[in-house]
């Protein structure tokens, strides 16, 4: 049972990371998760220092404050005319400074391990589990992962055409009247809730990976989005399986070898993919070549 | 006041000092033509990506020599370097989304290795990772020694290769028209990028070392429409942050080197933000000030106009 949990957890992060990650992929916005994934840790640090306690419930929250607020600042500094890697770069980096700086002045005597409070372990799943009135549900990873999962699922689905067309012309979303910043801003807000709410159960490693690597599978496979974001979310659940068992005979992390299966599928979408793959490509240009000779 | 002139008048933090200063300088020099390639977030990913190297040179050594974890690490870097450029090249993916991609995956399976490693019980292997997150005070004679002597091939091959780097800058196609062995000259400034990465994380960490190649220039191209302006610029950017970030470490206990000098750096891409001529906030403002007047001046002297016809 501990395994199927695990296995679970790891496809419901997959599946929320897949479904908002193939819009950063074409919104050219790919690195804002590793740039999230650093920059709450300021808000982990302030919130552990003013309830003095370990308590996942604050530490989540100040991390989510934080997220919501370095996609803002981002998006500001893009907006007055900052390149949107430098702006990330900046903003990231800043904070994560600052948040290095606060545990080590006021949090070095306290038992504020940055590996375990920002990098959980998904091996540890199981154990945490929730209980209603004496009652076990499950583990509290799954059903957090899991809400996050349905959101996504929900607003996305429910503003498909909006998101759509906001991504790939903004220009025309605004001349039919659609909110193009409100999206954006929303889209961002849903990714930076996503990562958060997965990186403390899963690690920031596997979030960071998830948001980008099986929508990008996806985006070699097909030219539809919606049929993007259906094979990026399987990706996502193959990796999570196969990772684990692969974890399993390595005796190595699970989120780690969860994330180098979904590498290993880009590698082979990247070789072999029908339409785009590189050695389909170079065999027709070369049958080509051949074809011209023979004429 | 003169704790500060007798910390500065002692040798060893005048090592730290040095090489925290020639760090800022030559990863200011290099940052600003990743940032007009807009890759600036290179350093991050060859940063990350240095851990399976660093896993791959213990596990070949056995042993926790600083010398063979560079080596592995700038082997690592390089794969990296050459899997983001094989990605955007031969398929449709977009740079950052191949930066981010090889990120992940990359330091996704030095973390494999490392648990396997802790897994497998071999002996010394507790603080592999310490690598990757760096101890500028603990920087000895020897350390300085290689960064300057980094620093200053760093330096002088963007000096060599000023010409050509800038028009793979802004035109590469127009390099390759006229001949650059473009490809070449690229390769050359990645590698240039992965010599200053490998130097610069176990001094100041992954995510200070991507720091100083971007928040440097970001801050120098507010200054100037010059590329060569803004690569000096830029070098004495990040210069400042070393020293500005150095000696406030060395004020009081518990201050780290890294995170301080990204702050500085960071105070500095404020100040520039605010206050730079043409491009600042202030002269933005007092830009959109002067036209809104003169287009008021304008309607107000339009009916007179009229009334003159």
């Amino acid at each position: 049972m501990s395994s199927f949990y695990v296995i679970l957890t790891g496809m419901l992060v997959a599946g929320g990371c897949s479904i908002v990650g193939c819009f950063l992929v074409l919104r050219k916005m790919a690195m804002i998760g590793d740039a999230i994934s650093h920059a709450v840790l300021p808000g982990i640090v302030i919130a552990f220092l003013i309830s003095g306690s370990r308590d996942s419930v604050w530490m989540m929250f100040g991390a989510a404050v934080l997220g919501l607020l370095t996609v803002y600042l981002i998006q500001l500094f893009q907006q007055s005319g900052l390149q949107s890697d430098a702006a990330i770069g900046v903003v990231f980096t800043t904070l994560f400074a600052i948040g290095v700086l606060l545990i080590s002045v006021f949090a070095s005597n306290a038992h504020l391990d940055m590996d375990h409070v920002l990098y959980g372990e998904i091996a540890y799943v199981p154990w945490n589990t929730i209980e209603i009135a004496g009652f076990d549900i499950g583990p509290r990873a799954v059903w957090i992962t899991g809400a996050m999962f349905l959101i996504n699922l929900l607003v996305v689905g429910g503003f498909f055409k909006q998101f759509k067309v906001t991504s790939f012309d903004p220009a025309l979303a605004a001349s039919l009247g659609i909110p193009v910043v409100f999206f954006h801003y929303l889209l961002m807000s849903l990714v930076s809730l996503t990562t958060v709410a997965s990186f403390e159960s899963v690690g920031a490693i596997l979030v960071v990976g998830m948001l980008v690597v099986p929508p990008l599978t996806a985006y070699l496979l097909t030219e539809k989005l919606s049929r993007m974001i259906a094979y990026s979310v399987g990706v996502g659940a193959i990796s999570s399986i196969v990772g684990f068992y692969t974890a399993t005979v390595l005796d190595a992390s699970i989120a780690a070898c969860m994330l180098c299966v979904s590498g290993v599928l880009l590698l082979l979408a990247f070789l072999f993919s029908p339409s785009h793959g590189v050695v389909w490509r170079k065999l027709f240009q070369q049958r080509g070549i051949v074809g011209e000779n023979s004429k | 006041m003169t704790s500060l002139v007798a910390l500065l008048t002692d040798p060893n933090m005048q090592w730290i000092l040095l090489g925290c200063i020639l760090l800022g300088l030559s990863s200011g020099v290099i940052g600003s033509f990743m940032y007009l390639r807009k890759q600036s977030l290179m350093g991050d990913a060859l940063a990350h990506a240095a851990l399976p190297g660093v896993c791959v040179a213990f596990m070949i050594t056995g042993t926790k020599s600083m010398f063979g974890f560079m080596i592995g690490a700038a082997i690592a870097g390089i794969v990296a370097t050459f899997a983001i450029s094989a990605l955007t090249r031969y398929s449709r993916i977009k740079s950052d989304s191949a930066i981010a991609a090889v990120l992940s995956v990359f330091f996704g399976f030095g973390i494999m290795l490392l648990t396997e490693i802790q897994h497998s019980g071999a002996g010394n292997q507790s603080g592999l990772d310490k690598f990757l997150f760096g101890q500028a005070a603990a920087m000895v004679l020897s350390d300085v020694y290689t960064m300057a002597v980094i620093s200053v091939v760093l330096i002088g091959i963007c000096i060599l290769f000023f010409k050509e780097f800038k028009l793979l800058s802004f035109d590469p196609g127009f390099a390759r028209g006229l001949g650059f062995p473009a490809g070449l000259l690229d390769k050359l400034l990645m590698l240039l990028i992965v010599i200053a990465v490998v130097a610069g994380i176990q001094a100041v960490g992954v995510i200070m070392m991507a720091a100083l190649l971007i928040t440097p220039a970001v801050s120098a191209r507010y200054w100037t429409e010059k590329l060569g302006v803004m690569v000096c610029l830029s070098g004495l950017f990040g210069a400042i942050a070393g020293l500005g970030g150095t000696v406030i470490s060395s004020l009081g206990q518990n201050l780290p080197t890294g995170p301080l000098c990204v702050l500085c750096a960071t105070v500095v891409f404020g100040v520039s933000l605010i206050f730079a001529p043409q491009r600042g906030m202030i002269s933005k403002a007092i830009v959109r000030l002067n036209a809104r007047k003169s287009l008021e001046q304008g309607v107000g002297a339009q009916p007179r106009e009229e009334r003159a016809l």
